[in-house]
Formats: C-alpha cells, structure tokens, sequence
C-alpha cells in the first residue's frame, strides 16, 4: 500500500518526496474534490436525517463498480449509473412511512450488495477480489479521473447551491416550506440525485464502505458545534478536508489502509466535539446550540 | 392575601385555596396531602389536596409548564414527591399499576404502523405478560376475546376496530386508546390531555364517552385538560394548578373570578356565556410560566 | 435428493434454518420498532469484529459475537430510552467499519499463514463451508435466540406500539430495549456465518417487510416472517447447489427480495368490520 514509507521529520523534503509522485499528488486533488463534495451534502443529509439512505446509496457503489469491470465498461461509469439510480429508486419509494420505507431500503442494499457479490464471484479475474471497492485506494488515481471528479463535483456543488436555501427549509420545516410554494417533494428528489452523485464520487477514493464516513462524521460535528448553518457547514466542509489530507498523509507513511485514517480522524473529531457540548452544557451560562438535542 | 373569598373557600398554605367537594366519597380512590413537585430545583407546584373518590370525575387545568402531566406521573409514581402524601387505591403511587387505565399525552399512530386496533386493546388486557398468546381455543382465550369486543363495543369503535390503527382518525385512535385504558376494568383512569388535536364534535363525543365510564361504571377519572367547556356538565371537581399554589373543589367553586385571582395573583375574571361555556378573561398563564400563547384563556 | 445426502448441503441447512427463524423474528420486531439502520450499523460491526479476531489470533465467531453484542448495547447507551439517533448510529459504525478495513489490512499482512478469501467469506457468507461443529454451535445459538424472542414478544410487542402505557404497566421498557439490540447483536453475528455481514439486512428486513405488507395481526405476522425467513433460506440453498455459478448468499437475497416484491402486487385484504 505505501510508496516509500520514510518520514525523517524534515517536513518540507518529506512533503516534497511525496509530491514527487505524480500518483500522490492526484491523490490529495481527488481527496479534496471528494472531501468538499460529500462534506456539503452530508451536511444535508445530517440536517434531514437521511443517515439510512446515503448508506444504502453508498453500498451501491459496490455492485455498480463491479458490474461495470464484468461488462468490461469503466468502473467509473458503473459508479455514477447505480449511485444515481438507486437514488431515482429510494426516491421513488419515500413517502410510504417509516417502518415500510426502512424495510425497503435495508432490502434494495442487501440485495444490490449481492449482485455485486454475485458480479465478482463471475468475474474471476478480479484479482484483489472485491475489498479494493470496497475498502478504497488512493494509489493509480489518474488526471482524468481528477478532471471527471473535478467536473462532477462543481456541477454537484452549483446545484446545491441554487437551491440550497429552499432545501433548508424545505428541511427543517416541511409543511411551512410546501405552504410557502416550495416544491418540496422535487427537492428531496433533486438531492438525492446529488446525493448519488456525490456518493459515486466519493466512492473512487475511499471505496464503497467508507464514503458514508466522509459524509455524515464532519457534518455531524460541525452540527454538534455550531447551530448557525453557514458556520457548520463551512465547518463540515473544513472538518472533511482535514480528515481526509490527514488520512492521505497517514497511509503514505504507514501501510495501512487510507479509509481506517480517514474514519479515525473525522471520528476522533466527532468525540472531541461530542466532549466540548457535553463541558458546555455541564458549564452554566453558556448558550448551547440547539441541534440535535 | 386573599381577600374576596367565598366562604367554602379556605386559604391552606400561603397562596393555596381549597374548596371542599360536594360529594366526598367515603373512601377516596385517590388522596394528595400537601402535595409538592420539584423538578431540577424548580418546585412546579406545592400544597396540593385532592381527593377523589370511585365514580368522580375530575379535571387537572392550569396553564402550559405548570406540570399537569407531571401530576399525572406523581400518581403513576413515575415522578417523587417533593413534599406531601399521595396515596393511589390505597397504596404507595406505582404499586397497583395493573388497577389504573392510563392514557399519556399526545399519542398517535403513523400510518406505517401496521397492527390492528384491536391488538392494541389486547395490549391493554395482557400485554405485560412474557410469551406469546397461543392458539389454543379454550376458556381464557375466549374470555379475554369477549372482554376486548366488549370494551370496543363500549367506546364505540367496533366499525375500525379491525382496521390497522395507523389508518385509523384521531378521533378513533383515541377511543381505541381509551379502550385499551378499560380492558383491565380499572378503578382509575388517568387521561392526559385526550381532546388534545381533536376537532369540536369529537370532543364532545369522547368526553361524553369518558363521563359515562365514569358516572355509569364507577370509575374514578382524572383527567388533564386544556380547555374545561367540553367536559365541563360531567365534571364533580377540578384541580388549578399555578406556579407554587393550587386550588381543588366543584367547578362552580373554584372557576370563579374571586378564587382565580386569588390563586393566580393577577386580576382573571370568569365570565359566563348564554350557552353555559365559561370563558376565562385576564390570561391565568402569564401568572404561571410565561408560556401563554397570547389572548384570552378558555377554561 | 443428492442435495441432502452430502454433509456439507445438510450442515447449511441445519444451521440455515435455525438463523433464519432466528432473524425473521427479530427482523420483524425492527421493523416495527423503525431500527432497521440498527441491524444495517450491526451487520458491519459484525465485520470489524470477525476481522480483528483473526488478526489477533481467536476464533473469528468470538469476535462476531462479542462486536456485535458490545456496539448494541453502546447503541442503546447512546439514546434516549435506548433508541439511539441515526446520526449518531452512523458516526460510530463508520468508523467501526475503518477499523475493520485497518484489522482486515493487519490480517492480511502480519499473518504468514492468512487466509485470503477469509474478509470476503465474512462479508458475503460461506454457509456451505461449515463444518458440522459449527453449524451446531450456530444452531443452538440461533435456537437460544428465538426462545428468547418467544418469551419476550408480548412485552415487547407492548412496548414497541405503546411505550408510555406499557411503562405504566410495569413492563421493563428500558431493560427489553438493551435486551433486545443485544438480541439483535446476537443474530446479526449468528447471520454473518450463513449470508455475510454485508447481506444479513435483508434476511432481517425483507421477509419482516413482506409478513408486515401480508397481515396486520401482530403474532400471525410473526410467525409469517419467521416462515418465510425459513422458506427463503432453503430455497436460496437449493437452487444454489442446482447452479453452482450462483453463490448461496445471493441466491438467498434474490429469493428474499422476490418475495418481498411480490407482495406489492398482492392487493392489501379488505379491512373486515364485524
């Protein structure tokens, strides 16, 4: 998994050396692309509660990924198809009720990680087996795939911020915003797509397990911080960053696997951020945020 | 202190009145001495007398945050007292559980909640019970069948009893839940806030309902309302609850201009309409937690 | 007939059915609690649990159970009335999956003797791999769950639709939350051996969703997702041997889902009113 793991402490040439592979520093461009995408629609799906569905949109990935190798087209390809049409699916099925909805959605997962099962269990020639979808690389990220990244991500965030403000209302206060004449049902349907888009961005780096990590930890801490929606999701967008560059860093050095530092990271900082509500509400007279509470 | 009283009135503790009921039963189903409630260093009311008696119905009334459910969690003995006595069926609050049909606030079923209304008033009869009902036809099965249409019967649900309960109205919900506090035949229903969310002529059908449980079976009621008029002709006596004070006795007692002000520490007058509904000028909430919603309070 | 006279046919289908009675019960009380993303957080702890057993040396079932059982109850400790938020669900089991992928990469290259296939065979299954002694241990687990289930459904059923009353009631409304995500725990790790951690959801969530589409009698839908669990399983298992192509877990998926579709064709019965 690593390169070239010798960190002597001169940060500058350690920094340099590992610019000097081309592979790496494509890797920190997709770590940032990925990590500002998913970041800015984790926040959403944080504030909506969406938790189950993004899950279940990330795993997708998977049978997407390995369809695509078995038909010999693009994973990249594969990504995006089922990211977004298991989006089109969920979205199609919202509004059955809870209990009906959660048992849907855990049935489209399991099923669709079982075509990807089934997908790689065909394709013999696979030669890491499935883990590598699964469970992320960084190494062999080429410029086009920064460039598509990069292209998909800008038209995922300008959607999201055309219509970001009515899809916060239309998130916090459903009724409210469809009496206002906000199309609320389009705009679940909208961001779900983003959200399959995101996902299947995401998934190229830190495989299909992981990506959900990147979206709903920064996003919940930053919601845990602060409950001015500006500053949490600049927050989140920034929480992610770090994460993910620290992450990069980690699993060059080391020869574990880049998801378990990116996890770790964003996690260590959900606990931490967990710890400073609860010494804020234990300390009188401080005002405490209200999310989540 | 307080000045103006009737002479049925007697001022208790500082800013406590009682008046007594009418109609005391010998043997009161449920007795507060005293009674007092402090949660998180804040006391929500002290001095509270209440007895109550099989077959009386009473309603809990006050303002928003004044702790009338937590009135009710007292006598569940959910909820310490603070200071005071409280006996339910003659015990300790908590002991005798399975003889108390209780309704808690602001229930209701979604749609995707697929069980029939039926199986949520069996709930009621044997729910608490471990292991699951066998389909063994015999004498308890088929009592315990006969206990729950009979009880659906009774609040008049059998048309949707059969219906999955999360497609069923509000209204029906309700009395479905209503059923289920029945089953066990309690000597002490405890509702809170059941005509919350229902529209006018389903009030009025649910509190007639309650009140004919109450007077017909024998069933002692309390219950926790916002608004008085609707169960206002069933009622034998209603408890005010105010911060640090409450006031016990029969509505046409209590619910005057003299007794709330007294209570409540800032002019309330009680005006009486051509059609019997009293309407409470003068806002008893801005005298309780700051919580009232503008305008004039009814009930 | 062939399919039954060879032992390791005979082990999945001892060990097979009992699990999938066990997850048809306790699928079915998740989805009527709405915990469905619970059992989806367990499933991959189940994962990180089995392959930091393996890394350390244990016996990977040691580490199913013990991960799985563990995160449950932290889930319960974490909410209110032992519901956690599915944000908070999300957070921890994401990055109890970062560290499955860290204990997968240790497995991998600290042990000389490392089996390869062996993340693969934990997050998609290999129930005809099992020897005879653990398809009894699995067996007799999966046995001990669905008694437990038993003895609890009524009160839990009570608990589940009507918790206020039923904590009136005196039923244990906090304890059978904690027992019942332990439960929960338990037969997620008991699924990872027969289907894999990856697709125990829907051998929880499907037949439950289906039996909860078909009837709205609280026990008959019991006892119809525990048998279409049951059904599920064996058919996935015999058409798997009939088609070798086919890996046992996705055909037992495929069957799942199938029937679980069909029942949005089947128009809902008629409420009766009597």
């Amino acid at each position: 998994m690593s390169a070239d793991p010798l960190w002597s402490w001169n940060l500058v040439g350690d920094v340099r050396q590992m610019w000097s592979y081309p592979f790496m520093v494509n890797a920190f461009r997709a770590g940032a692309i990925v990590a500002v995408v998913s970041a800015a629609v984790g926040w959403f799906v944080v504030l909506r509660r969406q938790t189950f569905a993004a899950h279940t949109v990330s795993a997708v990935a998977f049978p997407g990924a390995a369809g695509a190798v078995l038909l010999g087209v693009g994973a990249v390809s594969g990504y995006f198809t089922l990211c977004v049409t298991a989006a089109l699916v969920i979205a199609a099925l919202r509004g059955t009720g809870d209990r009906e909805e959660s048992a849907l959605t855990g049935t489209v997962q399991a099923f669709l990680l079982a075509c990807g099962y089934l997908f790689t269990a065909l394709y013999k020639g696979l030669l890491e087996g499935p883990q590598t979808i699964l469970f992320g690389t960084f190494l062999g990220i080429t410029t086009t795939q920064v460039t598509v990244l990069l292209g998909v991500g800008i038209a995922v965030l300008a959607v999201l911020a055309l219509i970001g403000r009515p899809l916060l209302f239309a998130s916090v206060d459903p009724r409210v915003a469809a009496a206002r004449g906000v199309p609320v049902r389009a705009l679940s349907v909208v961001f779900l797509v983003l959200l399959g888009a995101a996902t299947a961005e995401a998934s190229q780096i830190t495989g299909t397990l992981l990506v959900f990590a990147l979206m709903v930890i920064p996003a919940a801490t930053a919601q845990t911080l602060t409950a001015r929606p500006a500053a949490s999701l600049l927050l989140a967008v920034a929480l992610a960053l770090a994460a993910t560059w620290a992450g990069l860093i980690a699993a060059y050095c080391s020869p574990y696997p880049l998801g378990f530092f990116v996890t770790s990271f964003a996690f260590t900082g959900y606990v931490l951020a967990l710890g400073v509500r609860v010494l804020r509400t234990a300390v009188p007279g401080r005002p405490v945020g209200e999310v989540a509470s | 202190m307080i000045e103006a009283m009737e002479p049925a009135v007697r001022a208790v503790g500082p800013r406590a009145v009682r008046v007594p009921a009418s109609r005391q039963a010998a043997e009161p189903v449920l007795e507060l001495c005293d009674a007092a409630v402090r949660v998180g260093g804040r006391t929500l009311w002290s001095g509270v007398n209440l007895a109550v008696g099989a077959g009386e119905f009473t309603a809990v009334l006050g303002p928003n945050g004044v702790g009338k459910s937590t009135l009710v969690k007292a006598l569940l003995g959910a909820m310490p007292l603070a200071a005071g006595e409280v006996r339910v069926l003659g015990d300790r609050p908590g002991r005798a559980g399975h003889r108390i049909g209780y309704l808690p606030q602001r229930r209701s079923f979604d749609a995707s909640m697929r069980i029939r209304g039926i199986d949520v008033v069996r709930m009621g009869l044997d729910g608490d019970r471990w292991g699951v009902p066998l389909p063994i036809p015999g004498p308890r099965r088929r009592a315990a069948r006969e206990r729950v249409d009979e009880v659906v019967e009774l609040v008049g649900a059998s048309a949707y009893a059969h219906r999955p309960v999360g497609e069923c109205s509000g209204g029906e919900q309700q009395r479905l839940l209503i059923a289920q506090a029945l089953v066990r035949r309690p000597q002490l229903l405890l509702l809170d806030e059941p005509l919350d969310s229902l529209d006018l002529s389903h009030q009025g059908g649910i509190a007639a309902l309650i009140g004919r449980i109450c007077h017909q079976e024998g069933v002692a009621v309390v219950m926790v309302a916002h608004d008085v008029n609707p169960i206002l002709h069933h009622l034998d006596r209603v408890v005010y609850l105010a911060r640090g004070g409450s006031a016990s006795g029969a509505p046409q007692e209590v619910i005057t201009s003299e007794t709330l002000t007294g209570l409540y520490g800032t002019p309330v007058e009680v005006l009486r309409a051509s059609d019997g509904r009293l309407v409470v000028v003068g806002r008893p909430e801005s005298a309780g937690d700051g919580h009232g919603d503008g305008g004039g309070h009814v009930g | 007939m062939t399919a039954l006279s060879q032992p390791f046919f005979q082990h999945a289908l001892l060990a097979g059915t009992l699990i999938a009675a066990a997850c048809g019960m306790v699928g079915y009380f998740l989805v009527l609690r709405a915990q469905v993303f619970t059992a989806d957080a367990l499933s991959h702890v189940a994962f990180t649990g089995a392959m930091a057993a393996l890394a350390i040396g244990y016996d990977l079932r040691l580490g199913l159970f013990a991960a799985t059982i563990a995160i449950a109850l932290l889930f319960g400790a974490l909410g209110r009335r032992a519901r956690p938020d599915d944000v908070v669900i999300g957070s921890v089991f994401s990055w109890v999956l970062g560290l499955g992928a860290f204990f997968v990469t240790l497995y991998t290259t600290s042990r000389s003797t490392a089996d390869g296939t062996a993340g693969v065979s934990v997050l998609f299954g290999s129930v005809f791999g099992m020897s005879a002694g653990h398809a009894a241990t699995a067996a007799l687990l999966a046995g001990g769950v669905c008694v437990l289930m038993l003895i609890a459904a009524r009160p839990l059923l009570f608990a589940t639709v009507d918790e206020a009353v039923a904590a009136a009631r005196g039923v244990p409304v906090r304890l059978l939350g904690y027992g019942f995500l332990a439960v929960a725990g338990a037969s997620a790790a008991e699924a990872t051996q027969a289907v894999g951690s990856l697709l125990l959801l829907g051998l929880l969530a499907a037949p439950a969703g289906a039996a909860i589409r078909l009837t709205d009698r609280p026990y008959r839908a019991l006892a119809l997702s525990v048998g279409l669990a049951v059904t599920e399983v064996w058919t996935g298992l015999f058409t798997s041997y009939a088609v070798p192509k086919m890996p046992p877990s996705f055909a037992i998926m495929a069957t799942a889902t199938a029937v679980y579709a069909a029942t949005f064709l089947i128009r809902r019965p008629v409420p009766r009113t009597s």
